[in-house]
């Protein structure tokens, strides 16, 4: 069966979302409203190019030799990709057919039937939790933060393999006292293999100023090095893995 | 016969016969570590570069330090030159002086009249009236032979950057003899080849190649004494490690001070050395700091070759390259890997010396390569920007294990093959000629065929390629016999007596063609199938711009609906050139390549069906056009990929451009990122990646502070340049290639 997705774009060289090679696919569409999102053209729903699964899984398959030789495989990230979970699930059935690894990186505020069976091909879900205060997650991102926390549950009951992510804006996200609690809160959860620390950058900037959107972090300064060291020594203890982009 | 000079080698039949690779493959020490052994620089090694760094800065001040007005170069013609005497462990001078550029009339005598007043400096009178009264020169001979036709195609740009008004170089002479078997057993060698030839009826070939050996044997000879001049007898063998890398430097300095060939390769030295560094090692004779000493050294005077090159020259081939090329690593047929300690050595000199665009540092990749290998070298790509790779898994098949690179991609058997270099043909012209009948969309001339041109608002695909290959038959004939008279000249007027006496008797000669806008013409093609091309005409009703209705699937997205349209094009032109008649019963070959006159022609050429507007560059290689690959660095170079090496056995150029953080967050994923981004592409056939690591601000700060970036290197097509010696134009079209950067 072939089902319709949008797709924002794709990547064929990623090195930054999962272990290895990895095929990227950017889905379209959004519900969150990240305030730091740097890629704020991939919210809307309707935008994009329209692929059947067909056409993606043909497109992947060209790329597996690069997987294979560096233990890489396939991530889905956007937008938020599991807004098109039947559109995913029928690429996973396939990929997994051939072997390929499969990684979905996701705020976790979808959940359905289908999300809970694309979860049963996935490998590694990188999971984006932007602020472990619910308050503060709701203003930055503009829903709630509950459901992303159940689905970390969810994923410890599964035993599938998980990388927190965590982006550190100050100003927004450098509330350490709730960096503490969520770091305390993930020490109970042996899926989470490692967490990645990524310092707010304004790469994106200029996708909101083309898009008429009101950019409300542009007197914001990227994170100084000793609070990147601060938020990093808070993540790691009990002996969790950090890791920080650069 | 044996030598004393050979003690604790193995013996093979290189004893017999001058054969290198049977010395290498019977002696070498395949190397699989990593990178601890290494050496930092002697304080002699130090000093002396600081010293010659100065020079290098005046020079750069000044355009050229210094220019021979007088004397052309020849391998006696100057004597021994030094920086400082006491700290050089590798000695030989092009000229009498460091960084002094000599003049080469033979190549003609314009030229370098030309390229000495474009700095300031006068021809002698004399020299000027020899060359013009006297003794013929390479350049007034192509140019009484040329056609009108020939002519005509070399003022529109269809065919440029030909070798008639310089040396043609891609000739890499086995310089390893000398050291191996010294001078005197070299030319016993020619002499009994030479009476081989004593036979009942001398034909024009035959006569020719007896011409030929003497002129090698006299310039073996000259090289003796040239040796001498700086205290060396090279007529016996090299017995040591210094000997070893010295007698090979001064046989590459030899060729270096007769001929100045666009390229003046060196070949695949670094294993052979590897080899009297070894039993030096082994004997307690030498140590690493020592070895690495002479490999710092050694190299320091291959990064001080020069040439005298005129403006329009550096417009083709910017930054003042001289393509000393070098060979590292690949596998032997033998399934051990060539890769040696002095592989590493060599890469290392990037980091005692700096990076630095001479010498070429080629690695060949195989993905049998050792891994420890492979991540240093990914790391070396990443600090320095200074390495290319080609795939060894592709050229070795074809070339055996004993071949090298000249210029940029061109493979060749060291000793056993040399090429007829042959520029390039711009295939995007070619298209516009296809469309307008035979007429130079620039210049409205009739160059081509007259065929009747499109005279349909819309082009129609089928029509376009019936008349593109109609123009393509002409083309192909063109420039083949443009080839032929060129060489033919260059043969008889600046033959490379002491490269070819560094070769056997019987080689194989190839006519080493190129196409320029190879993803220009596939895009236009792609545009004019898949979507709506319009033609807009000037009032002469030439077609002069093109507008384009909907999308099409662009080169370089790896998106077989174009990319087979690329390799239908590249098969094509070859099969075409197969057809036609070359000079001395040359191979044609065919290349990917434009160097860095992917500007230069973009000048040359108007607007194109793909949408790229006139004057606007090309893409370099068998790059996709900038900006046009959208799905990353992979599916790029999987475009690439697809492009059949075997219609293009003189290689398939690709440049690689990536900002660090896109190779992943740690240098430690870098390295594995890259090495694994190497494998998975020559796995998939690519032939040549050069891998540029930096960010696009780098670049920028570097054109408005160039003397903050002395040595910032970085990979163009095929060979490597200062980025701040590029003029304005080029650096900027550097800058607007594609970045990864996702």
């Amino acid at each position: 069966m072939s089902v319709l997705g949008r797709i924002h774009s794709l990547e064929s060289f990623g090195t930054v979302d999962g272990p290895g090679i990895r095929f990227v696919v950017f889905l379209q569409g959004c519900p969150l409203r990240c305030r730091f999102c740097h890629n704020p053209d991939t919210w809307e729903v309707h935008k994009g190019n329209e692929y059947t699964s067909e056409q993606l899984y043909e497109e992947i398959l060209k790329y597996k030799s690069y997987m294979d030789f560096s233990g890489g495989g396939v991530t889905f990230t956007g937008g938020e990709p599991l807004l098109q979970a039947e559109f995913i699930l029928e690429i996973c059935k396939k990929l997994k057919k051939q072997g390929i690894s499969i990684a979905i990186d996701t705020s976790g505020f979808i959940w359905n039937d289908v999300v809970q069976e694309v979860l049963e091909y996935t490998d590694l879900v990188l999971l984006d939790i932007k602020n472990y205060d619910p308050i503060v997650y709701k203003e930055v991102t503009g829903v709630p933060l509950d459901p992303t926390l159940k689905l970390l549950d969810y994923l410890r009951e599964k035993k599938i393999n998980t990388w927190i992510r965590y982006v550190l804006v100050p100003g927004l996200t450098d509330n350490l006292n709730s960096v503490k609690e969520l770091s305390g809160h993930l020490d109970q959860y042996p899926n989470v293999e490692k967490i990645e620390l990524l310092p707010f950058h304004k790469m994106g900037e200029f996708k909101w100023k083309e898009m008429g959107l009101n950019y409300t972090l542009s007197d914001t300064k990227e994170p100084e090095k000793a609070l990147i060291e601060q938020a990093r020594s808070i993540f790691e203890t009990n002996g969790k893995k950090v890791s920080v982009s650069s | 016969m044996t030598k004393q000079e050979w003690y604790d080698f193995r013996p093979g039949s290189w004893m017999t016969d001058v054969n290198v690779r049977s010395f290498i493959q019977h002696n070498y020490t395949p190397y699989e570590g990593d990178e601890s052994f290494l050496v930092g620089p002697t304080s002699r090694t130090t000093e002396l570069w600081n010293k010659v760094m100065e020079l290098m800065k005046e020079e750069n001040r000044k355009g050229i330090l210094e220019a021979e007005t007088e004397k052309p170069s020849s391998i006696i013609a100057f004597g021994p030159g030094y920086v400082d005497k006491e700290k050089e462990m590798i000695v030989g001078f092009q000229t009498d002086k460091p960084l002094k550029r000599g003049i080469m009339p033979n190549g003609g005598i314009r030229v370098v009249k030309n390229a000495l007043a474009s700095y300031g400096y006068t021809l002698d009178k004399k020299t000027e009236e020899i060359y013009s009264e006297n003794r013929k020169t390479h350049n007034d001979g192509v140019f009484d032979a040329y056609t009108d036709a020939m002519k005509k195609a070399r003022h529109t740009g269809i065919i440029t950057g030909l070798p008639d008004a310089y040396g043609r170089g891609r000739i890499i002479g086995d310089y390893r003899r000398v050291a191996l078997y010294g001078v005197d057993f070299l030319i016993e060698e020619k002499l009994q080849e030479k009476k081989l030839l004593e036979i009942p009826i001398l034909e024009s070939p035959d006569i020719r190649l007896r011409e030929e050996i003497s002129e090698q044997i006299d310039s073996l000879k000259q090289l003796k004494v040239m040796a001498a001049s700086y205290g060396y007898d090279i007529g016996t063998s090299a017995k040591n490690s210094f000997e070893a890398t010295q007698w090979t430097y001064f046989a590459y300095l030899g060729a270096i001070k007769e001929q100045d060939g666009a390229a003046m390769s060196l070949g695949r030295v670094t294993t052979f050395l590897d080899i009297y560094y070894e039993r030096d090692l082994k004997n307690g004779l030498i140590t690493e700091e020592e070895v690495q000493e002479l490999m710092d050294q050694f190299v320091m005077k291959l990064r001080m070759v020069r040439f005298l090159r005129t403006p329009s020259y550096n417009d083709l081939f910017s930054g003042d390259p001289t393509w000393v090329t070098e060979s590292i690593g690949g596998m032997g047929l033998d399934g051990r890997t060539l890769v040696t300690k002095s592989s590493y050595r060599i890469l290392h000199t990037l980091y005692n010396l700096g990076p630095a665009p001479e010498p070429n540092l080629t690695v060949l990749w195989s993905v049998f390569l050792p891994d420890a290998f492979k991540k240093y070298c990914a790391k070396v790509s990443i600090d320095t920007s200074s390495i290319q790779y080609e795939s060894d898994d592709i050229m070795r098949d074809v070339w055996g294990d004993d071949y090298g690179i000249a210029c940029c991609v061109s493979a060749m058997r060291i000793g056993k093959q040399m090429q007829f270099f042959g520029a390039r043909a711009n295939l995007a012209k070619a298209l516009l000629y296809a469309i307008n009948g035979g007429k130079d969309e620039i210049y409205g001339e009739q160059v081509g065929p007259m065929f009747a041109p499109i005279t349909g608002d819309y082009l129609n695909y089928d029509e376009v390629m019936a008349k593109f290959d109609q123009t393509l038959d002409w083309l192909s004939e063109l420039y083949i016999n443009t080839l032929n008279v060129i060489h033919y000249m260059h043969d008889k007027y600046n033959y490379e007596r002491l490269q070819m006496a560094l070769h056997d008797i019987n080689i194989l000669r190839t006519e080493a063609c190129g196409i320029a806008g190879l993803s220009v013409v596939a895009d236009s093609l792609s545009a004019i199938k898949f979507a709506k091309v319009k033609v807009i005409r000037n009032e002469a009703g030439l077609a002069v711009d093109y507008e384009i209705e909907g999308e099409y699937p662009a080169y370089g997205n790896n998106d077989d609906r174009v990319d087979q349209i690329a390799i239908d094009i590249v098969e094509k032109f070859m099969n075409k050139l197969r057809k036609v008649k070359t000079y001395r019963n040359a191979k044609q070959t065919l290349s990917v390549l434009t160097i860095t006159s992917n500007v230069v022609y973009g000048k040359k050429t108007g607007s194109t069906p793909d949408g790229r507007k006139a004057g606007e560059p090309f893409a370099p290689g068998a790059n996709p056009m900038h900006g046009r690959d959208k799905k990353g660095a992979i599916a790029s170079m999987a475009s690439v990929a697809k492009l059949p090496y075997r219609h293009a056995e003189d290689g398939i150029s690709y440049t690689f451009s990536i900002v660090p953080k896109a190779l992943g967050k740690s240098m430690e994923e870098r390295k594995e990122n890259l090495k694994d981004l190497m494998d998975g592409f020559f796995h998939s056939k690519g032939h040549h990646i050069n891998v540029n690591v930096f960010d696009r601000e780098t670049l920028m700060d570097a054109m408005e502070h160039p003397e903050k970036y002395p040595q910032l290197t970085i990979r163009v097509s095929g060979y490597a340049v200062n980025f701040v010696k590029l003029n304005r134009e080029q650096q900027l079209d550097v800058i607007n290639r594609t970045f990864h950067e996702r």
